[in-house]
């Protein structure tokens, strides 16, 4: 048991006892240090001027270390999720002359701010790009900048600057690029030692393992497990709620592997979306351009696949996709596991098949079938960093006479938890994949499911497009003259 | 020096760094992106500073039957809490002086968020803890929550309606050979500037207090703490470095926050921070006032107009603030660049049990403009003409049918010109063709193409506002500070004034210092508002350097017996006669001869008046023009869509700083788009906002700007007026160019009826919106037995 924090504000290891568990990087920063060039805006990580750049070890495929820097929320992360990384923030940038960073050149250049308030945000989402990325082109810029919200510039001269970036400064002479200095820093302070900090009743506790994690969860049923903490941290900042044990699963590298056993893809719990992505895209490539949509990269680069899970949201954009494919859960209690189709996870609104000391350990996700298609498709007012009106998710596999062998429909936001469409599954199952099967699944459909109206959709428009959504799952699989993408990259269409 | 820490390119031979007409960064440029520059919350916190937080109603109409506050006051860290009956001044936070705006509700809320009390405590989460913890019996009224329901109930006004007429619209209806009516609705807007409302109170000695507030209005801000506080105006001082953003949301809103820390800080002789948690703020601040206009147009075979009849009802909520200059501005947009002979425009600023909506960047200008252009789409489609045309067809002229309906003539009128330029540029025939074949071929995906003009009117309408000060100090080292009533929100209005500044004198920018904005330095000032920031402190600046010059010159010529136009600033230089000196040099002279270096400067628009009883006079000294081509995508399966391409030309006159200005028209444009795409607030059936943070309210993000995205400023266009070297103003008017947007969708739309009816696409059209309109245009042309496209 360790009972202090550490880590380093750039190139200073700080090592803090007592701790409030759920004390925010961004309050840590402005209200103890007073290092105020980092700003809240919104206080729920959607406007991204609090963003901050945090190195950490990551594990590759071989077991080696090395840094990864990433773009964070520092509003909705808990400080003591901190132990054992780097933080950077908008302080750093300048050189020890007083010259601006790069991206900062960049940015005044091209006249990239207005009100500046959102400013440092922006140079710290363009920080992390710069440091990780060879000259990404617009849409890698997008993206990148999805999760930083500018209310005066229109966004044009931000992404000028981005484009120009690379022209004023060689990413790899760095400073924060000498990357084996801060992996041999940062190993300096990892350890197997369940970190537990805090005052009173009230502790932050990260195991370093799966094991400890159970122990701990044993003892402390009614923990909060904090994962990313993109929804839990609003349950602080929002909602002011006190939580005493905090149980962070982030510390534990085997929760965060990204596993191929041969016929699946074993997706750690504690795997952020940044991490697994890839694996999964490779797999499912529309799934892939899914999780590109969700949150902005800040929330990409701390949310989890498991808490999206476990958190039994009704809206969460990953159970819609991984239940269409057919995925499993794999739950943990102490040293016994147990596993069960994902769907049947989720009782209720608000209720999971979760015993207060079981924690989900794994998302099996299987290979998809030779010759099935799937799809996953996210409605929602804006394309970035905004939560699913209806997401729907579609995998179809057909006979040699072109009728449907499998189909496997599941939404998001059209019930009070992520649900298949049994109706609509069973009008198509042995019909032909044609127009007139498909209206006549669309039809069932809408018997499938009664959505609620709020301020995202009408019940009538969710009902609609999760109609649609179909008819246009048939198009992508019918009909490659057809174009039926915005965004994104358009070959998945067809793919 | 301000400019020290970046490297830009040096000054020409000929041109001081800085000079009138360059682009040039923002002033706070290299701060913004070092995290340095200090807004309010970053400002060193005085000892034993107070958190402050407010208590909010928790109903949209009810009687306040009581208010315990007991455990508000037993919660940890609580210092104080204070009420209504704590204020020793006037309990009113209105920005018009109609005492419909309490600072704290005592018997009666009207809306949910209202405050209703204020604890301080040690830190801002044990002050926020706290304030939940009151205990409130209420016992509710009907509330009136909507438009429709304020319109066709009582229709309870919050100030006197206004009409503008001319002509007779009524005969003129009657004898058009078309007419068709119709009903519009365009919803509101949030400001979400980046930085929430903020204030830090500082108490002072006697009855002063100093108040550290982001407003765009610190005149107002000082009237009201001063009447707050029941002290003179002159005790209260309002101090404002910048803003992160304000757009109209800190003209009046900021009041509120600083009345109430400028209470707790003069109660408890400590210093007293009130900043509110950004779903606060949305519950607590007044946005864009969500219009519904009902019109009546009467038209000839060639699409010109030849009546109008129009009923601007708009949400004002619960108290007037700002509501009827806001209503007024929509009708005198309302005609847009189109010449209406016949016409009559009503406004009615209807009272809600809302928040009170307040300035938002157009002040009701673009809700006028889009009930014209709804107007002009109507026509096209009535006689299945081209949208653009029509728009020709009815522009004022120059000479001719150049009368407004508010009885202005329009004297500088270059939209006929400005739109032909931008139509063959961006080659709208060609691309309209083009994009028509292509959805005659597409199955799902529809483009839409739209070219929208703007005409917006510069000055404030109530013409005692077009009036500014500035105060000029120039040190005996030749640094130079200026100082002006104008506040920066990012709009880089410091910047411009330093430019002005160093013209004047003819000294690089860099010696000359923007401070901070202070009711201390320069009085009575008018809002950050309107557009007018460059125009009227530009002004104002210039004077002042004027008369510090005239004295330098004049000191100059005596000196070493020259004529005084012999007396020449050029380039950090100053040519007395034969000889030449720095402009350093010479101002340590001025100062041994005892010769004044300081020196404040006035201005106020002339030509203004405005009859608004009468509906007459002329409330702009002249009017800016731009226009906007938009090109989009639309997906007919989920309403959802993108811009693949803008072109912006836009009117700056000869514009003081093209990159400052290319900002504000580009950042306008995406705030436009975002008000009539996505924006969308959302109340409950219990008058609750639930779209109140970034999470549910969904500005435009990165890549929601435009794929293509061409902006350019109309060239050779000095302003015919006499403006701060001949530029125009230009916070306000590309906002507008946003609609072109709206248009594009509705484009689009119209396609899958073959462009035989008007889609009357409402705001914001959010892809449920679209998806309706498609929905409702493919059941009217199934209902008349036409093909859908």
């Amino acid at each position: 048991m360790r009972d202090s924090l550490r880590f380093y504000l750039g190139d200073e290891l700080r090592e803090i006892r007592d701790v409030d568990p759920t004390l925010t990087v961004l309050d840590w920063l402005r209200l103890s240090e007073r290092r105020l060039g980092t700003k809240e805006g919104c206080a729920e990580g959607d406007c991204g001027a609090c963003t901050v750049v945090v190195g950490r070890l990551t594990e590759d495929s071989q077991g080696g270390k090395s840094v990864r820097y990433e773009a964070v929320n520092a509003c909705i992360r808990f400080l003591a999720t901190l132990d054992g990384c780097q933080l950077l923030t908008v302080e750093h940038l300048k050189g020890p002359d007083g010259a601006l960073h790069p991206v900062q050149r960049a940015l005044v250049e091209h006249h990239g701010s207005q009100c500046g308030f959102c400013t440092p945000g922006f140079v710290m989402s363009l920080f992390a790009l710069y440091l990780n990325e060879d000259r990404p082109d617009e849409r890698r810029i997008d993206d990148a900048l999805a999760g930083n919200l500018c209310r005066c510039t229109g966004y044009a001269p931000i992404v000028q600057a981005a484009r120009a970036m690379h022209d004023l400064g060689d990413r790899t002479a760095d400073r924060f690029n000498d990357r084996a200095a801060t992996a041999a820093r940062l190993k300096a302070l990892a350890d197997e030692e369940i970190l537990s900090v805090g005052s009173g009743d009230r502790r932050f506790l990260a195991p370093a393992t799966s094991a400890q994690l159970a122990e701990l969860l044993l003892g402390h049923p009614d923990a909060t497990i904090v994962a990313g903490s993109t929804d839990v941290g609003l349950w602080v900042t929002k909602f002011q709620r006190v939580l005493s044990i905090v149980l962070y699963t982030g510390r534990v590298t085997e929760l965060r592997r990204v596993a191929d056993t041969g016929d699946a893809l074993e997706i750690g719990a504690g795997a952020t979306y940044s991490e697994a992505a890839p694996a999964i895209a490779a797999l499912y490539p529309d799934f892939g351009e899914l999780i590109r949509r969700i949150g902005a990269e800040q929330v990409r680069n701390m949310g989890t696949i498991g808490g999206n899970i476990a958190n039994g949201s009704p809206i969460g954009d990953t159970p819609p996709a991984l239940i269409a494919a057919g995925a499993a859960l794999r739950l943990r209690r102490g040293d016994a596991t147990r596993t069960l189709p994902l769907e049947e996870f989720f009782l209720a609104y608000g209720k999971q098949d979760r015993r207060p000391d079981e924690f989900v350990e794994a998302v099996i996700l299987p290979k998809p079938a030779p010759g099935a298609r799937f799809r996953a498709y996210k409605i929602a007012k804006r394309f970035d960093q905004d939560i699913s009106a209806v997401c729907g998710a579609f995998r179809l596999s057909l006979d040699e006479s072109g009728n449907v062998a499998g189909i496997r429909i599941a939404f998001g936001g059209m019930a009070g938890v992520p649900k298949r469409a049994a109706g609509a599954e069973a009008a198509l199952i042995g019909q032909p994949w044609s127009e007139a099967s498909v209206h006549a699944a669309m039809a069932a459909l809408k018997a499938d499911f009664t959505p609620l109206s709020d301020w995202r959709a009408s019940a009538g428009y969710r009902a609609e497009v999760a109609a649609n959504l179909l008819l246009r799952f048939h198009v992508e699989t019918t009909d490659p003259a057809t174009e039926t993408r915005l965004v994104g990259d358009r070959r998945l269409a067809h793919a | 020096m301000p400019d020290a820490a970046t490297t830009l390119p040096p000054a020409t031979p000929e041109r001081i760094a800085g000079a009138v007409h360059e682009s040039r960064r923002h002033d706070s440029a290299h701060k913004h992106v070092s995290g340095e520059a200090v807004y309010v919350d970053d400002i060193p916190e005085p000892a034993g500073l107070l958190h402050v937080y407010l208590g909010l109603s928790a109903r949209a109409h009810a009687r306040v039957v009581s208010v315990d506050l007991a455990k508000v006051r037993a919660a940890p860290g609580v210092v104080a809490v204070f009420t209504a009956a704590d204020i020793p001044g006037e309990n009113d936070v209105s920005a018009i002086g109609l005492h419909d705006e309490p600072l704290f509700a005592t018997d009666l809320v009207q809306h949910v968020g209202q405050p209703l009390f204020a604890v301080a405590a040690g830190t801002r989460d044990q002050a926020r803890r706290a304030a939940r913890l009151a205990e409130v019996v209420y016992e509710d009224l009907p509330a009136v929550l909507t438009i429709a329901a304020a319109r066709d109930g009582d229709r309870t006004l919050v100030v006197p309606p206004m009409t503008l007429r001319i002509g007779d619209a009524a005969t003129a209806l009657a004898q058009a050979p078309n007419r068709l009516a119709g009903r519009l609705r365009i919803g509101g807007q949030e400001h979400f500037y980046l930085e929430g409302q903020i204030a830090l109170a500082v108490p002072g000695e006697d009855e002063e207090v100093t108040i550290h507030v982001s407003t765009q209005h610190p005149s107002e801000v000082q009237h009201i703490v001063a009447h707050a506080l029941a002290v003179p105006d002159g005790a209260v001082t309002v101090e404002v470095r910048r803003m992160g953003g304000g757009f109209g949301g800190k003209e009046t809103q900021a009041n509120l926050f600083a009345a109430c820390a400028a209470l707790v800080a003069k109660k408890t002789g400590r210093a007293a921070k009130l900043r509110p948690d950004r779903d606060d703020d949305f519950q607590i601040t007044g946005k864009r006032h969500d219009f519904e206009v009902d019109y009546e147009v009467g038209f000839d075979a060639e699409g010109r107009i030849r009546g109008v009849d129009m009923l601007f009802a708009a949400r004002a909520g619960f108290a007037a603030d700002l509501s009827g200059p806001v209503t007024d501005r929509a009708l005198f947009h309302a005609d847009n660049g189109y010449h209406y002979a016949d016409a009559r425009l009503e406004s009615l600023p209807l009272k809600t049990n809302t928040v009170s909506n307040t300035a938002f960047r157009g002040f009701g200008g673009p809700q006028g403009m889009v009930a014209a252009e709804r107007v002009i789409e109507e026509i096209a489609f009535a006689l299945g003409m081209d949208p653009l045309d029509i728009r020709k067809r009815n522009f004022y002229g120059t000479t001719d049918r150049n009368v407004t309906p508010y009885h202005q003539t329009v004297e500088d009128n270059i939209l006929p010109d400005l739109v032909a330029k931008l139509e063959a540029d961006c080659a709208y025939r060609e691309r309209r063709a083009v994009l028509r074949a292509h959805n005659s071929a597409s199955r799902i995906l529809r483009k839409g193409l739209a070219l929208t003009p703007v005409k917006f009117g510069i000055s404030f309408t109530a013409t005692q506002f077009n009036q500014a000060g500035a105060l000029v100090h120039v040190y005996t080292d030749g640094s130079i500070q200026v100082n002006h009533g104008g506040t920066e929100m990012g709009q880089g209005l410091y910047t411009k004034v330093a430019q002005v500044v160093a013209e004047e004198f003819q000294v690089d920018i860099g010696c000359v210092r923007p401070t901070a904005t202070s009711t201390g330095k320069v009085p009575n000032t008018s809002a950050t508002a309107a557009s007018s920031g460059s125009d009227l402190n530009g002004k104002a600046a210039q004077n002042a350097a004027r008369a510090i010059k005239e004295r330098l010159v004049a000191f100059a010529a005596g000196q070493w017996g020259v004529a005084p136009e012999a007396v020449i600033f050029h380039r950090n230089r100053v040519r007395v006669g034969g000889q030449e000196m720095e402009f350093a040099a010479l101002v340590r002279a001025a100062y041994m001869a005892r010769v004044q270096l300081s020196a404040t400067g006035f201005y106020k628009t002339p030509k203004i008046h405005w009859d608004r009883k009468a509906g007459r006079g002329t409330p702009f000294y002249y009017f800016a023009y731009g226009a906007a081509c938009a090109e989009v995508t639309v997906d007919t399966l989920t309403g959802e869509y993108v811009v693949d391409r803008v072109d912006i030309l836009h009117d700056c006159g000869r514009s003081l700083n093209p990159a400052i200005d290319k900002g504000q028209i580009e950042g306008g444009f995406v705030q436009g788009m975002g008000w009539l795409t996505t924006e969308e607030l959302w109340w409950d059936d219990a008058g609750r906002l639930r779209t109140h943070a970034p999470s549910t309210y969904k500005i435009p993000a990165c890549g929601d700007r435009p794929r293509v995205f061409n902006v350019a400023l109309l060239e050779d266009a000095p302003n015919r007026e006499d403006t701060i070297f001949r530029s125009k103003a230009v916070g306000e008017p590309p906002f507008m160019l946003g609609i072109s947007v709206l248009h594009a969708l509705s484009d689009a739309v119209a396609s899958v009826a073959g462009h035989r009816f008007c889609p009357r696409l409402d705001a914001p059209a959010t892809p449920e919106r679209v998806l309706a309109a498609i929905g409702a245009l493919r059941e009217r042309a199934a209902a008349a037995g036409t093909a859908t496209g």
